[in-house]
């Protein structure tokens, strides 16, 4: 009973750091992000720069700061589109049988892309703006959830409590939305934070690959390749973006481990 | 004597949410040497936990907290895990109540019931192989030479859990733990499994621990009874003196619930009126699975030109063992399966075969009742909303009128009304079924169709649902379709009954012709079939697999109960189907004379 508690302390204290940073990061920080303020560049922590500067000699803690909100900000919007999107679906295929066929077949389609190259193509032809970046995450991660939610609600949908309403005459609205929909929301939750990973993950690895937030804004992701030449010297402006996105996902998966797995115990 | 088994002070505790829970206090026991002792009591009573206390195990999340375990001079509670290993299996075998789910599907019967034998390195495999077919010959097993070469799907659920008991046997253990070992099997087969383990048993000179809740199989197997109760020890004794004498309160309510039942005074009801066509009528009902042949019957035919009238108020009782297609008539007629062919009359107008196509005001006429409450209410909904749904789907009742009939409705199936803001799973197994009822009553149906209701109840609880329907059928005049596979519930709560076997209906009764007059055999099986609270009654009753001698089994067109039937007329029987004879309370279709019967 002991060691789920302290995962969800140390879980929920990062969780809680990252989004903090989102919402008042950019008034904390010390420096405009875009202001080169070193004449030194890769410089080590010190009293003026906690966590060092950049390759042009820019304040890192502004940078991470700042980058912070955007990772959180389109992660979270994409997620939720996707989320949404897939349970929708999920839950019209849960009940019909010709729809489940149309709908399973069209989102294979999009599993069959590989999720990279999907966002390599379509941000190369639209343009890396903030919009376009949501909307390729969403896609990419759609067909997830609505594997997720149709399998969750296909188990429920063959327990008695179903039959009973179906035998009472329920219209498909009625039994999708009240009968089934409530015993999934525990569920359905541990896989929005999963997916969020997931989104927050692929748009750092389209941000390293330069596809992502463009300057001189910048994601965590961004701020880890801008700096990859510091690597060599050990500069605390590569690791720190690094560790802020492992804290992001390590912390958010230790929550939603104990929180889901919390439920089941007391089930 | 000395003691062979020895419990003293145990304590059993569950850590559940950073808390300790005692679920078991101060057990002190003993089991002499040769000895059967009896463990029972309801769910949760602990008796299941006790007894695996005996092979030093406790189940996830909870632990052994204090007392002493001895079993034939073995320390269990000093032992560590390396030594129980050791011992479990040689000294102390346990028989699960699923031997289903026991059997590895992939391996041999045989592989499985030696390995005991050869973990323990007690014998090699051939003196191994010998002595498992030795107890298959003891334990009643066909074919006891071969039968090893099976695999667990190959053999029936009442042979799977003979055969589990001959892996608990092998290496001679000093104390064997039965867990339910019949609970989930039918009637007919618990009867075959008990006996072979009776003789076993008494043979061998086993020494046992026999979990049950069932007093009439207990009274059958044990020398002693230990009756529990929330964790502690509320009477032990004799097997006489706790069935004929039982001195404590709770010992006596659970004998009590075990007496058959008195059947409930006749309901006197208008006779109909000439002409009123009866509530529901069902004529040559033919329904099952796959697609339909040339003839229009289904590949797999589960229900076979089944015929019933149930009249206004009335109940109707459907008895069968599993498999006989008892559970979808009741589903035929809630418009939850297409009969192939045949039709459904509900007051005299043909009834849609499918939900869809059906009026809302006969959905609202004919309710279905499960077996299971625990599935059947929606786990995230509080029950006053489950309860309350009907009223506004079907009556258009909300907000205070619909919390007042909800009331009112709790009300009458005998639960607090502020009962309606718990969750299912806030709720006793017996508060669970109440609620289950309260729904299909707020529909005020004509007709509710009760599938094995009280099968999933301790049988204390299962009395008071019984005696709630007596009362509800007197109050609101509702007629019941009461599904189970306990005749002896049947006996007590119907008006008439149905023998289901195989689809086919054997008989329609009267169901206070029971027991008198001539039956259809397999009427009779089931009856004598139902364990008594009698000891001695088990080496008393007919065999139900006496062997027939050359009945292997009946043409597609012969009578179904062919090969189990002792009256059976080969070149007659399996070739036709028997038509019915009348008598003037009971219709039975077999192709001897009533007199024969």
């Amino acid at each position: 009973m002991r060691r789920p508690r302290i995962a969800l302390a140390v879980g929920a204290t990062l969780v809680g750091a990252a989004l903090l940073s989102a919402l008042v990061g950019p008034l904390l920080a010390p420096h405009s992000i875009g202001a080169v303020v070193d004449l030194d560049v890769f410089s080590p922590s010190s009293a003026a720069f906690p966590l060092g500067t950049d390759y042009l000699g820019r304040d890192v803690l502004s940078r991470v700061l700042t980058a912070t909100r955007y990772t959180v900000f389109i992660s979270f919007v994409a997620t939720m589109i996707a989320a949404s999107v897939g349970i929708f679906f999920g839950l019209a295929a849960a009940s019909g049988s010709w729809l489940d066929m149309v709908l399973s077949r069209l989102f294979d389609i999009v599993i069959a892309i590989p999720s990279l190259m999907f966002g390599l193509v379509v941000i190369t032809s639209l343009g890396a703006s903030i919009p376009v970046l949501i909307g390729t995450l969403a896609v990419v991660y759609t067909p997830g959830a609505f594997r997720t939610a149709r399998a969750l609600a296909l188990n429920v949908a063959a327990l008695d409590f179903i039959t009973v309403a179906r035998s009472r005459g329920e219209g498909l609205s009625y039994i999708v939305l009240r009968e089934i929909l409530p015993n999934l929301i525990g569920p359905l939750a541990a896989d929005f934070g999963l997916r969020f990973v997931f989104v927050a993950l692929l748009l750092s690895g389209l941000s390293f690959l330069g596809l992502g937030v463009q300057p001189p804004y910048a994601d965590l992701g961004a701020l880890v390749r801008e700096n990859i030449a510091g690597l060599g010297f050990g500069a605390p402006a590569v690791l720190f973006p690094a560790l802020a996105l492992a804290s992001l996902t390590v912390g958010l998966n230790l929550t939603i481990d104990t929180l889901t797995g919390g439920r089941k115990a007391t089930r | 004597m000395t003691a062979l088994v020895r419990l003293s002070g145990l304590q059993i505790a569950a850590c559940k949410d950073g808390g300790v829970t005692s679920i078991v206090r101060d057990i002190d026991l003993c089991v002499e040497a040769g000895e059967v002792l009896a463990l029972i009591g309801e769910s949760g009573s602990g008796k299941t936990t006790i007894a695996l206390a005996l092979l030093g195990y406790a189940r996830p999340g909870c632990r052994i907290t204090g007392g002493e375990i001895e079993v034939a001079g073995h320390r269990i509670d000093r032992m560590d895990e390396a030594a129980l290993r050791t011992l479990r299996g040689r000294v102390v075998a346990y028989v699960a109540q699923s031997a289903a789910a026991a059997f590895n599907p992939m391996l041999t019967i045989m592989r499985q019931v030696i390995e005991p034998a050869l973990v323990h390195g007690l014998m090699d495999r051939a003196a191994a192989e010998t002595k498992a077919r030795g107890l298959f010959r003891a334990l009643a097993l066909p074919d006891p030479d071969t039968v090893g070469d099976r695999y667990p799907h190959q053999v029936s659920g009442g042979q799977l859990q003979r055969l589990m008991a001959a892996m608990a046997l092998i290496t001679d253990p000093a104390l064997v733990i039965f867990d339910e070992p019949t609970t989930a099997l039918d009637v007919t087969t618990q009867i075959e499994v008990l006996k072979a383990f009776k003789t076993v048993v008494r043979d061998l000179g086993t020494t046992a621990v026999y979990v049950s809740h069932d007093l009439a199989v207990v009274a059958q197997i044990a020398d002693r009874i230990c009756v529990l109760r929330g964790g502690t020890v509320q009477e032990q004794g004799k097997a006489d003196q706790i069935l004929h004498a039982p001195a404590h309160a709770y010992s006596r309510a659970l004998v009590g619930a075990a007496a058959p039942r008195v059947p409930a005074e006749p309901i006197a009801m208008p006779p109909p009126a000439p002409g009123e066509a009866p509530l529901l009528e069902l004529r040559d009902i033919v329904a099952g699975y796959g697609g339909l042949d040339a003839n229009g019957r289904p590949k797999a035919c589960i229900l076979d030109k089944v015929s019933l009238t149930i009249r206004r108020g009335r109940t109707l009782g459907v008895i069968g063992e599993s498999g006989s297609g008892k559970s979808t008539l009741a589903r035929v007629v809630a418009g939850l399966h297409s009969a192939a062919q045949g039709y459904v009359n509900l007051n005299g107008v043909p009834l849609a075969s499918r939900i869809a196509d059906r009026s809302r005001e006969d959905l609202r006429r004919v309710q279905l009742v499960f077996q299971n409450a625990d599935t059947a209410l929606n786990p995230a909904m509080r029950v006053g909303q489950t309860v309350g749904r009907p009223l506004t789907f079907f009556h258009g009742l909300r907000g205070r009128t619909r919390a007042a009939e909800v009331a009112r409705l709790f009300d009458l199936v005998r639960l607090p009304a502020a009962i309606a803001d718990r969750l299912p799973g806030e709720l006793s197994g017996g508060q669970k079924q109440r609620v289950n009822l309260a729904r299909a009553l707020a529909a005020r149906p004509d007709l509710l169709l009760c599938d094995e209701v009280t099968s999933a109840l301790d049988p204390v609880v299962a009395e008071a649902v019984l005696d709630l329907l007596v009362d509800l059928r007197r109050e609101l005049g509702v007629a019941y379709m009461f599904i189970t596979h306990d005749i002896e519930r049947v006996r007590a709560i119907a008006d008439d009954v149905m023998v289901l076997y195989g689809g086919c209906q054997m008989e329609l009764a009267d169901a206070r012709a029971l027991g008198s007059g001539p039956h259809h055999p397999y009427s009779r099986l089931l009856m004598a079939s139902v364990p008594h609270l009698k000891a001695g009654w088990l080496e008393t009753t007919m065999d139900p697999f006496a062997p027939v001698p050359g009945q292997a089994g009946a043409t597609a067109d012969g009578c179904r109960f062919f090969s189990r039937c002792a009256l059976a007329m080969p070149g007659t029987c399996d070739l036709v189907r028997p038509a019915s004879l009348v008598a003037d309370d009971r219709l039975i279709a077999c192709h001897r004379e009533l007199a024969e019967l």
